[in-house]
Protein backbone atom coordinates (compact mmCIF):
# COMPACT_ATOMS: atom_id res chain seq x y z
CA UNK A 1 0.00 0.00 0.00
CA UNK A 2 2.61 2.22 0.71
CA UNK A 3 3.50 2.05 -2.72
CA UNK A 4 0.70 3.55 -3.65
CA UNK A 5 0.53 6.23 -1.01
CA UNK A 6 3.55 7.15 -2.91
CA UNK A 7 2.19 7.39 -6.36
CA UNK A 8 -0.66 9.25 -4.80
CA UNK A 9 1.66 11.91 -3.82
CA UNK A 10 3.65 11.85 -6.97
CA UNK A 11 0.59 12.46 -8.51
CA UNK A 12 -1.00 15.22 -6.02
CA UNK A 13 3.01 17.41 -6.05
CA UNK A 14 2.79 17.26 -10.08
CA UNK A 15 2.84 20.20 -11.78
CA UNK A 16 0.13 21.53 -13.06
CA UNK A 17 -0.50 21.72 -17.16
CA UNK A 18 -0.75 24.79 -18.84
CA UNK A 19 -5.12 24.53 -19.33
CA UNK A 20 -4.62 25.39 -23.06
CA UNK A 21 -3.54 21.48 -22.84
CA UNK A 22 -5.97 19.77 -22.00
CA UNK A 23 -7.01 19.33 -25.13
CA UNK A 24 -8.35 16.38 -27.16
CA UNK A 25 -5.41 15.88 -29.15
CA UNK A 26 -3.17 15.32 -26.69
CA UNK A 27 -5.21 12.90 -25.09
CA UNK A 28 -3.78 9.32 -24.48
CA UNK A 29 -5.88 6.85 -25.88
CA UNK A 30 -6.33 3.42 -23.95
CA UNK A 31 -6.71 4.85 -20.59
CA UNK A 32 -9.95 4.10 -18.21
CA UNK A 33 -9.20 7.82 -16.94
CA UNK A 34 -8.33 10.52 -19.05
CA UNK A 35 -4.45 11.89 -19.96
CA UNK A 36 -3.10 14.66 -21.76
CA UNK A 37 0.79 14.87 -22.46
CA UNK A 38 2.19 17.38 -24.25
CA UNK A 39 5.55 18.13 -25.50
CA UNK A 40 8.45 21.54 -26.01
CA UNK A 41 11.16 21.10 -27.20
CA UNK A 42 14.15 22.87 -25.19
CA UNK A 43 16.87 22.91 -27.70
CA UNK A 44 17.82 19.35 -28.19
CA UNK A 45 16.07 18.34 -25.14
CA UNK A 46 12.18 17.44 -24.79
CA UNK A 47 10.21 18.83 -21.89
CA UNK A 48 7.14 16.86 -20.77
CA UNK A 49 4.23 18.61 -19.10
CA UNK A 50 0.70 16.44 -18.47
CA UNK A 51 -2.25 15.64 -16.35
CA UNK A 52 -4.91 13.18 -15.86
CA UNK A 53 -7.96 13.10 -14.24
CA UNK A 54 -7.24 9.90 -12.02
CA UNK A 55 -4.64 10.39 -9.62
CA UNK A 56 -2.88 7.50 -9.79
CA UNK A 57 -2.92 7.58 -13.38
CA UNK A 58 -1.73 11.39 -12.67
CA UNK A 59 1.06 9.94 -10.16
CA UNK A 60 2.50 7.08 -12.92
CA UNK A 61 2.87 9.99 -15.34
CA UNK A 62 4.86 11.91 -12.79
CA UNK A 63 6.98 8.94 -12.56
CA UNK A 64 7.64 9.06 -16.45
CA UNK A 65 8.22 12.83 -16.07
CA UNK A 66 10.61 13.09 -13.31
CA UNK A 67 12.82 10.04 -15.26
CA UNK A 68 12.31 11.57 -19.02
CA UNK A 69 11.68 15.02 -19.57
CA UNK A 70 14.60 17.65 -19.96
CA UNK A 71 16.65 14.40 -21.24
CA UNK A 72 17.67 14.62 -24.94
CA UNK A 73 15.64 13.26 -27.68
CA UNK A 74 18.07 10.64 -28.05
CA UNK A 75 18.17 9.00 -24.60
CA UNK A 76 14.03 9.23 -24.57
CA UNK A 77 14.11 7.30 -27.80
CA UNK A 78 16.23 4.70 -26.90
CA UNK A 79 15.54 4.66 -22.61
CA UNK A 80 15.05 1.16 -21.70
CA UNK A 81 12.50 1.67 -18.74
CA UNK A 82 13.49 -1.39 -16.71
CA UNK A 83 13.03 0.17 -13.14
CA UNK A 84 9.11 0.15 -13.52
CA UNK A 85 9.76 -3.83 -13.22
CA UNK A 86 12.19 -3.14 -10.52
CA UNK A 87 9.73 -1.34 -8.47
CA UNK A 88 7.67 -3.51 -8.92
CA UNK A 89 4.93 -1.52 -11.07
CA UNK A 90 4.90 -4.61 -13.76
CA UNK A 91 1.20 -5.00 -13.94
CA UNK A 92 0.94 -1.33 -15.05
CA UNK A 93 3.36 -2.14 -18.08
CA UNK A 94 1.20 -4.74 -19.52
CA UNK A 95 -0.52 -3.76 -22.61
CA UNK A 96 -4.07 -4.37 -21.79
CA UNK A 97 -4.35 -2.36 -18.17
CA UNK A 98 -6.58 -0.04 -18.26
CA UNK A 99 -4.17 2.96 -16.75
CA UNK A 100 -1.91 3.37 -20.32
CA UNK A 101 0.94 3.87 -19.34
CA UNK A 102 2.67 1.30 -22.13
CA UNK A 103 0.42 4.33 -24.46
CA UNK A 104 2.16 6.94 -22.29
CA UNK A 105 5.48 5.54 -22.73
CA UNK A 106 4.87 4.61 -26.32
CA UNK A 107 4.00 8.85 -27.24
CA UNK A 108 6.58 10.20 -24.96
CA UNK A 109 8.79 8.29 -27.36
CA UNK A 110 6.75 9.49 -30.34
CA UNK A 111 7.35 13.36 -29.41
CA UNK A 112 10.91 12.54 -28.82
CA UNK A 113 11.08 11.11 -31.72
CA UNK A 114 9.83 13.61 -33.62
CA UNK A 115 12.43 16.22 -32.54
CA UNK A 116 15.08 13.39 -33.07
CA UNK A 117 13.76 13.91 -36.73
CA UNK A 118 13.73 17.39 -37.24
CA UNK B 1 -37.32 -18.86 3.72
CA UNK B 2 -36.06 -21.96 4.08
CA UNK B 3 -32.34 -22.41 5.31
CA UNK B 4 -29.88 -20.49 3.50
CA UNK B 5 -26.29 -22.17 3.88
CA UNK B 6 -24.25 -20.14 2.51
CA UNK B 7 -21.41 -22.01 3.58
CA UNK B 8 -22.26 -24.82 1.88
CA UNK B 9 -22.70 -23.04 -1.11
CA UNK B 10 -19.28 -21.37 -0.94
CA UNK B 11 -17.51 -24.30 -0.50
CA UNK B 12 -19.15 -25.43 -3.72
CA UNK B 13 -17.04 -22.28 -5.12
CA UNK B 14 -13.34 -23.48 -5.13
CA UNK B 15 -12.28 -20.00 -6.58
CA UNK B 16 -13.46 -18.33 -3.48
CA UNK B 17 -10.65 -19.27 -1.74
CA UNK B 18 -7.96 -17.37 -3.58
CA UNK B 19 -6.11 -14.65 -2.22
CA UNK B 20 -5.73 -11.32 -3.76
CA UNK B 21 -2.27 -9.34 -3.12
CA UNK B 22 -2.00 -11.29 0.35
CA UNK B 23 -6.00 -10.91 1.08
CA UNK B 24 -8.51 -13.42 1.01
CA UNK B 25 -10.61 -12.56 -2.85
CA UNK B 26 -13.50 -10.76 -2.10
CA UNK B 27 -15.19 -11.01 -5.75
CA UNK B 28 -17.71 -8.65 -5.87
CA UNK B 29 -17.74 -8.09 -10.01
CA UNK B 30 -20.80 -10.11 -10.17
CA UNK B 31 -22.22 -8.28 -12.90
CA UNK B 32 -19.30 -9.06 -15.19
CA UNK B 33 -19.19 -12.52 -14.61
CA UNK B 34 -20.14 -15.23 -11.92
CA UNK B 35 -17.87 -18.21 -10.72
CA UNK B 36 -18.44 -21.29 -11.40
CA UNK B 37 -19.64 -24.30 -8.46
CA UNK B 38 -17.81 -27.42 -9.04
CA UNK B 39 -20.31 -29.15 -10.45
CA UNK B 40 -20.22 -26.84 -13.15
CA UNK B 41 -15.83 -27.08 -13.38
CA UNK B 42 -16.85 -31.33 -13.00
CA UNK B 43 -19.50 -31.30 -15.99
CA UNK B 44 -16.86 -29.65 -18.50
CA UNK B 45 -14.32 -32.12 -17.42
CA UNK B 46 -16.37 -35.01 -17.58
CA UNK B 47 -17.80 -33.43 -20.87
CA UNK B 48 -13.85 -34.02 -22.58
CA UNK B 49 -13.27 -37.22 -21.05
CA UNK B 50 -16.32 -39.18 -21.76
CA UNK B 51 -19.23 -37.66 -24.55
CA UNK B 52 -17.00 -35.02 -26.75
CA UNK B 53 -18.65 -35.26 -29.97
CA UNK B 54 -20.33 -33.11 -32.85
CA UNK B 55 -24.18 -32.91 -32.05
CA UNK B 56 -27.02 -33.35 -34.36
CA UNK B 57 -24.50 -35.04 -37.40
CA UNK B 58 -23.40 -38.06 -36.58
CA UNK B 59 -25.20 -41.81 -36.37
CA UNK B 60 -22.50 -43.05 -33.93
CA UNK B 61 -22.95 -43.43 -29.89
CA UNK B 62 -20.68 -40.55 -28.79
CA UNK B 63 -22.66 -38.16 -31.13
CA UNK B 64 -25.79 -39.58 -29.95
CA UNK B 65 -24.75 -38.85 -26.45
CA UNK B 66 -23.59 -35.53 -27.04
CA UNK B 67 -26.51 -34.70 -28.86
CA UNK B 68 -29.07 -36.15 -25.88
CA UNK B 69 -27.02 -34.01 -23.36
CA UNK B 70 -27.15 -30.96 -25.49
CA UNK B 71 -30.95 -31.09 -25.72
CA UNK B 72 -31.31 -32.28 -22.00
CA UNK B 73 -30.31 -28.39 -21.56
CA UNK B 74 -32.46 -26.81 -24.06
CA UNK B 75 -35.23 -28.79 -22.16
CA UNK B 76 -34.02 -27.46 -18.43
CA UNK B 77 -33.69 -23.60 -19.87
CA UNK B 78 -37.26 -24.04 -21.03
CA UNK B 79 -38.15 -25.48 -17.48
CA UNK B 80 -36.07 -22.60 -15.86
CA UNK B 81 -38.21 -19.73 -17.93
CA UNK B 82 -41.24 -21.38 -17.83
CA UNK B 83 -41.54 -21.40 -22.05
CA UNK B 84 -44.09 -23.55 -23.61
CA UNK B 85 -41.96 -25.67 -26.09
CA UNK B 86 -38.44 -26.65 -26.25
CA UNK B 87 -37.97 -24.85 -30.13
CA UNK B 88 -38.46 -21.74 -28.79
CA UNK B 89 -34.98 -21.76 -26.88
CA UNK B 90 -32.03 -20.81 -29.27
CA UNK B 91 -29.11 -21.36 -27.67
CA UNK B 92 -26.44 -18.59 -28.56
CA UNK B 93 -22.87 -17.76 -27.77
CA UNK B 94 -24.74 -15.08 -25.28
CA UNK B 95 -26.99 -11.87 -24.48
CA UNK B 96 -25.31 -10.26 -27.14
CA UNK B 97 -25.49 -12.37 -29.84
CA UNK B 98 -29.51 -12.81 -29.36
CA UNK B 99 -30.16 -9.10 -29.20
CA UNK B 100 -28.24 -9.11 -32.65
CA UNK B 101 -30.42 -11.69 -33.90
CA UNK B 102 -33.15 -10.09 -32.97
CA UNK B 103 -32.16 -6.93 -34.42
CA UNK B 104 -31.22 -8.95 -37.38
CA UNK B 105 -34.26 -11.44 -38.51
CA UNK B 106 -36.87 -9.42 -36.95
CA UNK B 107 -35.57 -6.39 -38.12
CA UNK B 108 -35.47 -7.92 -41.62
CA UNK B 109 -39.38 -9.24 -41.37
CA UNK B 110 -41.38 -6.66 -39.27
CA UNK B 111 -39.58 -3.64 -39.02
CA UNK B 112 -39.61 -0.89 -41.96
CA UNK B 113 -38.97 2.33 -43.18
CA UNK B 114 -41.16 4.95 -41.08
CA UNK B 115 -41.28 2.32 -38.36
CA UNK B 116 -39.79 2.97 -34.73
CA UNK B 117 -38.07 1.33 -31.72
CA UNK B 118 -38.18 2.30 -28.54
CA UNK B 119 -35.04 1.32 -26.07
CA UNK B 120 -34.37 3.59 -22.88
CA UNK B 121 -31.83 5.78 -21.48
CA UNK B 122 -29.98 2.48 -19.00
CA UNK B 123 -29.36 0.34 -21.52
CA UNK B 124 -26.31 -1.78 -22.27
CA UNK B 125 -24.31 -0.13 -25.45
CA UNK B 126 -25.28 -4.47 -26.38
CA UNK B 127 -29.48 -3.15 -26.64
CA UNK B 128 -28.75 0.27 -27.89
CA UNK B 129 -25.53 -0.44 -30.75
CA UNK B 130 -27.91 -3.22 -32.81
CA UNK B 131 -30.93 -1.19 -32.75
CA UNK B 132 -28.77 1.61 -34.25
CA UNK B 133 -27.20 -0.21 -36.95
CA UNK B 134 -31.11 -1.16 -37.79
CA UNK B 135 -32.25 2.32 -37.69
CA UNK B 136 -29.63 3.82 -40.18
CA UNK B 137 -30.31 0.91 -42.03
CA UNK B 138 -33.39 1.04 -43.01
CA UNK B 139 -35.06 4.36 -41.68
CA UNK B 140 -35.95 3.52 -39.10
CA UNK B 141 -36.58 6.03 -35.42
CA UNK B 142 -34.92 5.10 -32.35
CA UNK B 143 -36.81 6.69 -29.16
CA UNK B 144 -35.51 6.54 -25.59
CA UNK B 145 -37.23 6.20 -22.66
CA UNK B 146 -35.78 8.75 -20.11
CA UNK B 147 -34.88 8.31 -16.44
CA UNK B 148 -35.31 10.36 -13.09
CA UNK B 149 -32.16 11.29 -10.81
CA UNK B 150 -32.98 7.81 -9.04
CA UNK B 151 -31.97 6.01 -12.25
CA UNK B 152 -36.29 5.19 -12.62
CA UNK B 153 -38.36 4.67 -15.95
CA UNK B 154 -40.12 8.18 -16.77
CA UNK B 155 -43.01 5.49 -17.64
CA UNK B 156 -45.21 8.54 -18.63
CA UNK B 157 -43.15 9.35 -21.64
CA UNK B 158 -42.84 5.51 -22.05
CA UNK B 159 -47.01 5.78 -22.26
CA UNK B 160 -46.88 8.76 -24.67
CA UNK B 161 -43.77 7.23 -27.24
CA UNK B 162 -46.26 4.41 -27.82
CA UNK B 163 -48.16 4.45 -30.78
CA UNK B 164 -48.96 1.81 -34.28
CA UNK B 165 -45.49 2.60 -35.66
CA UNK B 166 -43.22 1.60 -32.99
CA UNK B 167 -42.88 -2.76 -33.49
CA UNK B 168 -40.24 -3.24 -31.07
CA UNK B 169 -39.78 -1.98 -27.47
CA UNK B 170 -35.98 -3.35 -26.35
CA UNK B 171 -35.22 -2.73 -22.49
CA UNK B 172 -33.80 -4.10 -20.16
CA UNK B 173 -34.80 -6.12 -16.75
CA UNK B 174 -32.07 -5.38 -14.50
CA UNK B 175 -29.91 -2.13 -15.19
CA UNK B 176 -26.36 -3.38 -15.08
CA UNK B 177 -25.15 0.28 -13.99
CA UNK B 178 -27.61 1.39 -11.48
CA UNK B 179 -28.78 -2.16 -10.39
CA UNK B 180 -33.12 -0.59 -11.18
CA UNK B 181 -35.50 -3.56 -11.57
CA UNK B 182 -37.95 -2.26 -14.31
CA UNK B 183 -41.32 -3.14 -14.18
CA UNK B 184 -41.27 -5.33 -17.18
CA UNK B 185 -44.60 -7.18 -16.72
CA UNK B 186 -46.30 -3.73 -17.41
CA UNK B 187 -43.72 -2.18 -20.17
CA UNK B 188 -45.01 -5.73 -21.88
CA UNK B 189 -48.77 -5.15 -21.39
CA UNK B 190 -48.73 -1.38 -22.63
CA UNK B 191 -46.34 -2.09 -25.86
CA UNK B 192 -49.01 -5.56 -26.53
CA UNK B 193 -51.52 -2.84 -26.67
CA UNK B 194 -50.08 -1.56 -30.10
CA UNK B 195 -49.11 -4.94 -31.12
CA UNK B 196 -45.55 -4.02 -30.72
CA UNK B 197 -42.92 -6.95 -29.64
CA UNK B 198 -40.72 -6.91 -26.54
CA UNK B 199 -37.46 -8.13 -26.33
CA UNK B 200 -36.26 -8.01 -22.57
CA UNK B 201 -32.33 -7.97 -21.82
CA UNK B 202 -32.40 -10.09 -18.73
CA UNK B 203 -28.39 -10.76 -18.14
CA UNK B 204 -28.70 -9.30 -15.35
CA UNK B 205 -31.72 -10.72 -13.94
CA UNK B 206 -31.76 -14.33 -14.98
CA UNK B 207 -29.20 -15.13 -11.87
CA UNK B 208 -31.20 -13.45 -9.78
CA UNK B 209 -34.87 -13.44 -9.85
CA UNK B 210 -37.39 -16.30 -10.70
CA UNK B 211 -38.75 -15.82 -14.64
CA UNK B 212 -41.82 -17.15 -16.13
CA UNK B 213 -41.28 -15.48 -19.86
CA UNK B 214 -45.14 -17.04 -20.35
CA UNK B 215 -46.65 -15.10 -17.21
CA UNK B 216 -44.55 -11.73 -18.58
CA UNK B 217 -45.85 -12.93 -21.89
CA UNK B 218 -42.34 -11.55 -22.97
CA UNK B 219 -41.71 -11.81 -26.93
CA UNK B 220 -37.99 -12.40 -27.00
CA UNK B 221 -36.01 -13.07 -23.68
CA UNK B 222 -32.10 -12.87 -24.26
CA UNK B 223 -29.32 -14.30 -21.29
CA UNK B 224 -26.18 -15.37 -20.75
CA UNK B 225 -24.63 -18.34 -19.35
CA UNK B 226 -21.67 -17.42 -17.48
CA UNK B 227 -23.51 -14.59 -15.36
CA UNK B 228 -25.45 -17.43 -14.26
CA UNK B 229 -23.13 -19.74 -12.74
CA UNK B 230 -22.50 -21.33 -16.32
CA UNK B 231 -19.59 -21.44 -18.73
CA UNK B 232 -18.76 -18.92 -20.96
CA UNK B 233 -19.59 -18.89 -24.86
CA UNK B 234 -22.79 -19.96 -24.16
CA UNK B 235 -26.43 -17.85 -24.39
CA UNK B 236 -30.20 -18.13 -24.64
CA UNK B 237 -32.51 -16.54 -26.87
CA UNK B 238 -35.66 -17.35 -26.19
CA UNK B 239 -38.64 -15.90 -28.48
CA UNK B 240 -42.06 -16.67 -28.93
CA UNK B 241 -42.73 -19.41 -31.98
CA UNK B 242 -44.90 -17.19 -33.41
CA UNK B 243 -42.26 -14.63 -34.30
CA UNK B 244 -38.76 -16.87 -34.44
CA UNK B 245 -41.70 -18.87 -37.12
CA UNK B 246 -41.43 -16.22 -39.14
CA UNK B 247 -38.63 -14.18 -39.11
CA UNK B 248 -35.83 -15.74 -41.88
CA UNK B 249 -32.62 -17.40 -40.66
CA UNK B 250 -29.84 -15.49 -39.10
CA UNK B 251 -26.16 -16.37 -40.59
CA UNK B 252 -26.01 -19.58 -42.89
CA UNK B 253 -24.53 -22.92 -42.52
CA UNK B 254 -24.41 -25.95 -41.40
CA UNK B 255 -27.37 -27.28 -39.27
CA UNK B 256 -29.77 -24.94 -40.07
CA UNK B 257 -30.51 -26.39 -43.32
CA UNK B 258 -33.02 -28.22 -44.29
CA UNK B 259 -31.96 -29.39 -47.90
CA UNK B 260 -29.67 -27.31 -49.86
CA UNK B 261 -28.71 -27.47 -53.80
CA UNK B 262 -27.36 -24.04 -55.81
CA UNK B 263 -30.58 -23.32 -56.50
CA UNK B 264 -32.28 -22.86 -53.88
CA UNK B 265 -31.58 -24.18 -49.70
CA UNK B 266 -34.63 -24.38 -47.50
CA UNK B 267 -34.22 -24.62 -43.90
CA UNK B 268 -34.20 -26.31 -41.04
CA UNK B 269 -37.35 -26.35 -38.33
CA UNK B 270 -36.96 -24.05 -35.32
CA UNK B 271 -34.54 -24.09 -32.88
CA UNK B 272 -32.04 -25.17 -35.77
CA UNK B 273 -32.48 -22.45 -38.21
CA UNK B 274 -30.78 -20.31 -35.86
CA UNK B 275 -28.39 -22.32 -34.90
CA UNK B 276 -26.07 -22.24 -37.91
CA UNK B 277 -22.74 -24.11 -37.39
CA UNK B 278 -20.96 -25.99 -34.45
CA UNK B 279 -22.42 -24.47 -31.36
CA UNK B 280 -20.01 -24.22 -27.89
CA UNK B 281 -21.14 -27.74 -26.81
CA UNK B 282 -19.18 -28.07 -24.45
CA UNK B 283 -20.42 -24.87 -22.49
CA UNK B 284 -24.20 -25.59 -23.64
CA UNK B 285 -24.40 -29.06 -22.01
CA UNK B 286 -22.43 -27.92 -19.02
CA UNK B 287 -25.42 -24.92 -19.03
CA UNK B 288 -27.85 -27.41 -17.33
CA UNK B 289 -25.25 -28.06 -15.12
CA UNK B 290 -25.65 -24.41 -13.80
CA UNK B 291 -29.30 -24.41 -14.24
CA UNK B 292 -29.30 -27.51 -12.24
CA UNK B 293 -27.33 -25.96 -9.10
CA UNK B 294 -29.21 -22.66 -9.30
CA UNK B 295 -32.47 -24.88 -9.08
CA UNK B 296 -31.26 -26.76 -6.05
CA UNK B 297 -30.08 -23.42 -4.08
CA UNK B 298 -33.85 -22.27 -5.29
CA UNK B 299 -34.26 -18.71 -7.39
CA UNK B 300 -36.51 -17.64 -4.90
CA UNK B 301 -34.25 -18.21 -2.17
CA UNK B 302 -31.21 -16.80 -3.75
CA UNK B 303 -33.93 -13.41 -4.46
CA UNK B 304 -34.58 -13.43 -0.75
CA UNK B 305 -30.89 -13.69 0.11
CA UNK B 306 -29.23 -11.50 -2.30
CA UNK B 307 -32.01 -8.45 -1.17
CA UNK B 308 -30.73 -8.76 2.54
CA UNK B 309 -27.99 -7.98 1.45
CA UNK B 310 -28.17 -5.48 -0.42
CA UNK B 311 -30.18 -3.98 1.99
CA UNK B 312 -27.31 -4.39 4.48
CA UNK B 313 -24.54 -2.94 2.00
CA UNK B 314 -26.53 -0.28 0.74
CA UNK B 315 -26.88 0.51 4.95
CA UNK B 316 -22.81 -0.18 5.60
CA UNK B 317 -21.57 2.19 2.27
CA UNK B 318 -24.13 4.77 3.38
CA UNK B 319 -21.86 5.64 5.89
CA UNK B 320 -19.70 6.66 4.65
CA UNK B 321 -19.55 10.79 4.14
CA UNK B 322 -17.62 11.10 0.23
CA UNK B 323 -19.63 8.27 -0.92
CA UNK B 324 -22.54 9.16 -3.33
CA UNK B 325 -24.63 6.40 -4.85
CA UNK B 326 -25.44 5.99 -8.86
CA UNK B 327 -29.14 4.75 -8.57
CA UNK B 328 -31.38 4.81 -6.14
CA UNK B 329 -34.54 3.28 -7.56
CA UNK B 330 -37.02 2.00 -5.11
CA UNK B 331 -36.58 -1.52 -6.91
CA UNK B 332 -33.23 -2.79 -6.92
CA UNK B 333 -31.21 -5.93 -8.04
CA UNK B 334 -27.77 -6.99 -7.03
CA UNK B 335 -26.13 -3.90 -8.25
CA UNK B 336 -24.18 -1.06 -5.97
CA UNK B 337 -22.81 1.96 -8.05
CA UNK B 338 -21.29 4.86 -6.31
CA UNK B 339 -18.53 7.28 -6.29
CA UNK B 340 -16.44 8.89 -3.71
CA UNK B 341 -16.56 12.58 -4.54
CA UNK B 342 -13.64 14.01 -6.12
CA UNK B 343 -11.98 10.64 -6.69
CA UNK B 344 -11.76 8.90 -10.15
CA UNK B 345 -13.40 5.75 -10.11
CA UNK B 346 -10.23 3.87 -11.66
CA UNK B 347 -8.18 5.12 -8.29
CA UNK B 348 -10.81 3.46 -6.29
CA UNK B 349 -10.82 0.52 -8.13
CA UNK B 350 -6.93 -0.15 -7.63
CA UNK B 351 -6.76 0.93 -4.30
CA UNK B 352 -9.83 -1.94 -3.49
CA UNK B 353 -8.04 -4.52 -5.64
CA UNK B 354 -4.95 -3.82 -4.02
CA UNK B 355 -7.33 -4.83 -0.85
CA UNK B 356 -7.98 -7.97 -2.56
CA UNK B 357 -11.92 -6.37 -3.32
CA UNK B 358 -12.94 -7.16 -6.91
CA UNK B 359 -15.08 -4.49 -8.50
CA UNK B 360 -15.62 -3.35 -11.63
CA UNK B 361 -15.10 0.46 -12.63
CA UNK B 362 -15.64 2.69 -15.70
CA UNK B 363 -18.64 3.36 -18.01
CA UNK B 364 -19.90 -0.36 -17.99
CA UNK B 365 -20.61 -0.13 -21.55
CA UNK B 366 -23.58 2.47 -20.51
CA UNK B 367 -22.00 5.76 -21.97
CA UNK B 368 -25.30 7.49 -22.71
CA UNK B 369 -26.17 6.80 -18.90
CA UNK B 370 -22.85 8.47 -17.55
CA UNK B 371 -23.62 11.47 -20.05
CA UNK B 372 -27.13 11.57 -17.97
CA UNK B 373 -25.52 11.72 -15.09
CA UNK B 374 -22.71 14.00 -15.81
CA UNK B 375 -20.51 11.03 -14.86
CA UNK B 376 -17.42 9.43 -16.15
CA UNK B 377 -18.12 6.29 -14.41
CA UNK B 378 -19.25 4.70 -11.36
CA UNK B 379 -17.25 1.64 -9.27
CA UNK B 380 -19.71 -0.99 -9.48
CA UNK B 381 -19.74 -4.08 -6.28
CA UNK B 382 -22.78 -6.73 -7.72
CA UNK B 383 -23.86 -9.41 -5.96
CA UNK B 384 -24.11 -12.78 -6.40
CA UNK B 385 -25.94 -16.35 -3.95
CA UNK B 386 -22.46 -16.73 -2.34
CA UNK B 387 -21.61 -13.16 -1.17
CA UNK B 388 -21.62 -12.33 2.54
CA UNK B 389 -21.82 -9.90 5.58
CA UNK B 390 -18.31 -10.16 5.74
CA UNK B 391 -17.77 -9.47 2.02
CA UNK B 392 -19.52 -6.03 2.38
CA UNK B 393 -17.77 -5.26 5.58
CA UNK B 394 -14.33 -5.85 3.85
CA UNK B 395 -15.82 -3.58 0.77
CA UNK B 396 -17.09 -0.95 3.25
CA UNK B 397 -13.12 -0.95 5.09
CA UNK B 398 -11.71 -1.11 1.80
CA UNK B 399 -13.48 1.79 0.22
CA UNK B 400 -13.06 4.14 3.45
CA UNK B 401 -9.33 3.55 3.13
CA UNK B 402 -9.35 4.30 -0.72
CA UNK B 403 -11.33 7.67 0.64
CA UNK B 404 -8.54 7.92 2.59
CA UNK B 405 -5.66 7.51 0.54
CA UNK B 406 -7.59 9.20 -2.05
CA UNK B 407 -9.16 12.31 -0.96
Amino acid sequence: MAKYEYIIQLGKELSPMNEAYRRDDLLIKGCQSRVWLHADYDGDRVVFTADSDAIITKGLVSLMIKVLSGQTAADIVEADLYFIDAIGLKEHLSPTRANGLVAMVKQMKLYAMALAAR
Amino acid sequence: MTHYDINSIRADFPILKTKVNGHPLIYLDNGATTQKPSVVIDAISAYYTQINSNVHRGVHHLSQVATDAYEVTRNKIRAFINAAHEHEVILTNGTTHGINLVSTCFGKEFIHAGDEIIITAMEHHSNIVPWQMLCEEREVVLKIVPINDCGELDLDTYRSLLNERVKMVAITYVSNTLGTLNPIKEIIALAHQYDAAVLVDAAQAIQHIPIDVRALDVDFLAFSGHKMYGPTGVGVLYGKEKWLDRMPPYQGGGDMIKEVTFEKTTYNVLPFKFEAGTPNIEAGICLGAAVDYITTVGLTNIAQYETELLKYATTQLADIDELRFIGTAAEKCSVISFLLNGAHPYDVGVILDKLGVAVRTGHHCTQPLMDRFGIPGTVRASLAMYNTKEDIDALTVAVKRAAQMLL
